[in-house]
């Protein structure tokens, strides 16, 4: 394989993780948008969305043979978890987080962490502490185009995300209720004077993040595999992904989860750093940029008035 | 030289330029007072000076030496204190504790404070005693002595107003920054309160407010500074200020004819 | 069972070590810590690789073991403690995970996943102090755990502790007022990753041997309990916090339904009790400790009386 080749074939893995990582941090940065705080059940989420996802896609394909009804039942099972994992979303934030508005800001983040630890354990008690294998809902043979291999799960991953992502820039930029969900991130307080519902709108990031994260973890499910404990570390680095684009900016998710996908693809395949010391290269991108620039590569700085 | 110097104070936030090219100065023993529309970029101004914040360009001179970007702590303790527009007391602190922190960088001697703080009983006891002698000092020049077991947050508003000027007085400041003292406060508070300012000038405090209330600024500034859109447009004494067509301009706004013919 | 209320001792005391820790950097100067695994992590091997390999004696290792987690933790915390709470949070949480990762994979100092074995027991002049008279042990514990406790709630009590607070309630006044908070932020985030060090000493000695899977993140969330139940601010209450959260640890023994209980439902305990504390009572069971000023108070009015009658 060519060297110009090769490099495509780094560029493409890194931009099918960094669709992921866009996808999940998307979740993050609303969020903290609106209540400036880290939901640190995200990555929690995720993994349950995993599990919806598979047991669905499993009971609907059944014992049919690989053919196009395992494709639709692939789309169906997203979609269900994706409604699931909203709701999970949803309820989280009305019994856990909810009362604890107006406390420290040390409550909520607090009560966070025992949800995370909640989720994830009650998932190990459910299902087992054993891993799962999510089926390709195709053949997934590579395909090389001019040189470049390319699996079709590359092609549904990237396809998927960027949809998403697309479809979340046009929901938040374009209609009423996402013009109201700028309003609220911007300042609640005038948001709420104005008439915007703002429990409501909260409600609605926690759906929204929730479901993009339910779709993250299913499609990194067919990478890897799905297990109790499979969003700690892929929450983790979503979370940096979120805050190097710059937290609570939707574009900088997105910019900032690509950005992470690749710098760990080429760092392990270019800069040659152990597989092991994998995931240390998010946390020292974390650092990094909290060093240098703390409010991300899109964020705007944030003063404390005084 | 003034006690308090600044030469073209610059602050600019992303385009945005809340404080331009100010010359500000405060004289040794008087009251300066510090005045403009809301958004002029008064508390700017203040936290540059008090190393809250960083100014773009420009310097900052206090009694004679440089001490631009100097951060908000050492600014302290070179004897420059400072109250908050929006009260930030330590809430959950008893009165005389907030009093006490004040006394912080006081007590103690210079070297392996915190080791010699954690073995030795008597030093500490010793050490509390004296900063909790001084701090109930600065509790009774206020009259607040017998609230000094509160929680800072249960105290009313007015008190509380003066509970941050005691805690800012505790770091024996020679220079005091009070950033909207009467915000908030009724006609006989008000009236108190310049009375307050009164004695602290007297113990050799130099001060500088912000205010919005004319009459108290009228009252008791030896000196006022003007600033309008950032920028420095009068200064002098409250006659020359009251009389001064650019400050009228700012607080009154041009005649409507004149704004249509813009 | 008399056998298992030493055992949740001796697991009160160590967790008891890293809970003064956790209520230094997070009752009293407000910073989410998310590392006491990493820095139990480096007490525990320290003690096991220098006693090992090195042929030191425990004492010696201790002292190096609580040197060797303060460092971290000012390397960890220079870089965070100037930004927001949250991000600290995160941060330290991947910081624990980095330690894990490099635990796990360098097999020359520390023998991987497989973990090191046959830790030579304490001895304290001539006297063995073995795990498995756990009365000796539990003593020893309780020794050490009561001089930390002590130079801890001195430090409170000290105006250090009371510029730690002025932090956690307003870092911008507290600065105006002539604190260094990074500086006193770093100390204390030190002095809190120290004390988990020797804590992870303790556990080496306990165990006798050490391997990653004892260093995870449970444990943090476990210490993060222990503070947030017994009360944030109150190095007592952190102690019977740790008590308590052994206890519900070891129940199903205790009682015998180890076999029935699945492993997870202890773990899904605490993370309702950060919930629920939250919720209903986030001072925790007893409460902050008020900053005590009596003594001094006395003297004051004593001083003013004298004045008075002079006057």
């Amino acid at each position: 394989m060519g060297s110009v080749s090769l490099l495509f074939q780094h560029l493409m893995n890194g931009l099918t993780l960094g669709g992921i990582y866009a996808l999940i941090a998307l979740g993050y940065t609303m969020v903290y948008g609106i209540l400036k705080f880290i939901n640190f059940a995200h990555g929690d989420i995720l993994m349950v969305g995993a599990y919806i996802g598979l047991f669905t896609f499993d009971a609907l394909r059944g014992t049919t043979p690989l053919g196009p009804w395992w494709l639709v039942s692939f789309f169906i099972a997203m979609v269900v978890s994706m409604i699931g994992c909203a709701l999970l979303g949803m309820i989280i934030e009305k019994i856990a987080y909810k009362p604890l508005r107006k406390g420290s800001r040390l409550a909520p983040l607090l009560s966070a962490i025992g949800v995370s630890f909640i989720l994830s354990n009650g998932a190990a008690w459910m299902f087992g502490t054993h891993s799962r294998k999510f089926n390709y809902p195709f053949d997934n043979s590579p395909i090389s185009i001019v040189g470049v291999v390319i699996t079709p799960h590359q092609i549904l991953i990237l396809v998927v995300a960027i949809v998403m992502m697309v479809a979340l820039k046009i929901f938040v930029d374009k209609t009423k209720m996402g013009k109201a969900m700028r309003a609220t991130s911007l300042d609640g307080d005038t948001a709420k004077l104005m008439g915007i519902n703002s429990d409501m709108i909260i409600s609605l990031t926690f759906g929204i993040g929730s479901a993009l994260a339910a779709c993250g973890g299913i499609l990194i499910s067919l990478d890897y595999k799905v297990y109790a404990t499979m969003g700690t570390m892929v929450g983790l680095k979503a979370f940096v992904a979120a805050v190097v684009g710059g937290i609570g900016n939707i574009t900088g998710a997105m910019l900032g989860g690509f950005l992470l996908g690749l710098l760990e693809t080429f760092g392990v395949a270019v800069l040659g750093i152990p597989q092991g010391f994998k995931d240390a290269i998010a946390f020292a991108v974390l650092i990094l940029i909290l060093l240098v620039k703390p409010e991300g590569l899109l964020g705007k700085v944030e003063k404390e008035k005084v | 030289m003034s006690m308090l110097e600044t030469q073209a104070l610059t602050r600019e936030f992303g385009g945005v330029i809340a404080v331009n090219k100010v010359d500000f100065f405060a004289e040794k023993n008087m009251i300066t007072g510090l005045i403009g529309p809301n958004g002029a970029g008064k508390t700017t101004l203040f936290n540059n000076i008090t190393g809250l914040d960083t100014p773009t360009s420009g310097k900052v001179f206090f009694e004679g030496k440089e001490i631009t970007g100097t951060p908000a702590d050492k600014v302290c303790r070179l004897g420059i204190a400072r109250t908050f527009q929006n009260i930030r007391l330590f809430k959950e602190l008893s009165v005389v504790d907030n009093v006490m922190v004040g006394r912080h960088f006081h007590a103690g001697n210079s070297k392996n404070r915190t080791i010699q703080a954690i073995l030795s009983y008597l030093h500490v006891e010793k050490e509390e005693k004296k900063t909790y002698m001084d701090a109930m000092k600065w509790l009774e020049f206020f009259g607040l002595q017998d609230l000094r077991n509160e929680k800072a947050k249960n105290l009313p508003y007015g008190y509380q107003r003066e509970l941050e000027i005691a805690r800012a007085l505790a770091t024996e400041p020679r220079l005091l920054f009070l950033d909207e003292p009467a915000a908030g406060m009724n006609p006989q508070e008000t009236e108190d309160l310049m009375k307050t300012i009164r004695r602290i000038r007297d113990i050799g405090v130099t001060v500088v407010l912000i205010e919005h209330d004319m009459k108290l600024v009228m009252n008791i500034c030896d000196n006022i500074t003007v600033l309008n859109y950032g920028q420095k447009i009068a200064q002098g004494t409250a006659q020359e200020i009251q009389s001064n067509p650019a400050v009228i301009e700012a607080y009154l706004g041009k005649d409507e004819d004149e704004e249509d013919e813009e | 069972m008399l056998n298992f209320f030493i055992l949740i001792l001796i697991y009160t005391c160590i967790y008891a070590f890293m809970s003064l820790g956790q209520n230094l950097i997070t009752g009293y100067s407000g910073m989410l810590s998310l590392c006491a695994a990493g820095f139990f992590a480096i007490g525990s091997y320290t003690t096991a690789i220098l006693t090992t390999k090195l042929g030191w004696s425990f004492w010696a290792t201790l002292p190096v073991a609580a040197i060797l987690a303060a460092l971290m933790g000012v390397l960890i915390g220079l870089p965070t403690l100037r930004l927001k709470g949250d991000y600290l949070a995160i941060a330290t949480l991947g910081f624990a995970e980095i330690v894990r990762n490099i635990i796990n994979n360098w097999d020359a100092l520390t023998n991987g996943p497989m973990g090191i074995q046959r830790i030579p027991m304490i001895t304290i002049f001539g006297i063995k102090i073995s795990p498995y008279q756990k009365y000796g042990f539990l003593l020893m514990e309780v020794i050490l755990l009561f001089i930390c406790w002590f130079l801890f709630e001195r430090l409170a009590s000290s105006r250090m502790g009371r510029a730690l607070e002025a932090i956690r309630e307003d870092e911008i006044a507290a600065k105006s007022m002539g604190i260094n908070v990074t500086k006193y932020k770093v100390v204390s985030f030190a002095l809190g990753a120290a004390v988990t060090g020797i804590a992870g000493c303790l556990q080496a000695e306990f165990t006798l041997s050490v391997s990653p899977g004892s260093y995870v993140f449970m444990v943090s969330i476990m210490v993060l309990c222990t503070v947030v139940l017994g009360g944030m601010g109150n190095f007592v209450a952190v102690i019977l916090g740790a008590f308590i959260i052994q206890f519900i640890s070891y129940l199903p023994q205790l009682i015998g339904l180890s076999n029935i209980i699945p492993a997870q439902a202890k773990q899904i305990i605490f993370g309702l009790i950060l919930v629920i504390m939250m919720i209903y009572r986030p001072q925790g069971i007893l409460g902050r400790k008020e900053r005590n000023n009596k003594k001094a108070e006395k003297a004051w009015s004593e001083n003013k009386e004298v004045v008075n009658e002079h006057a």
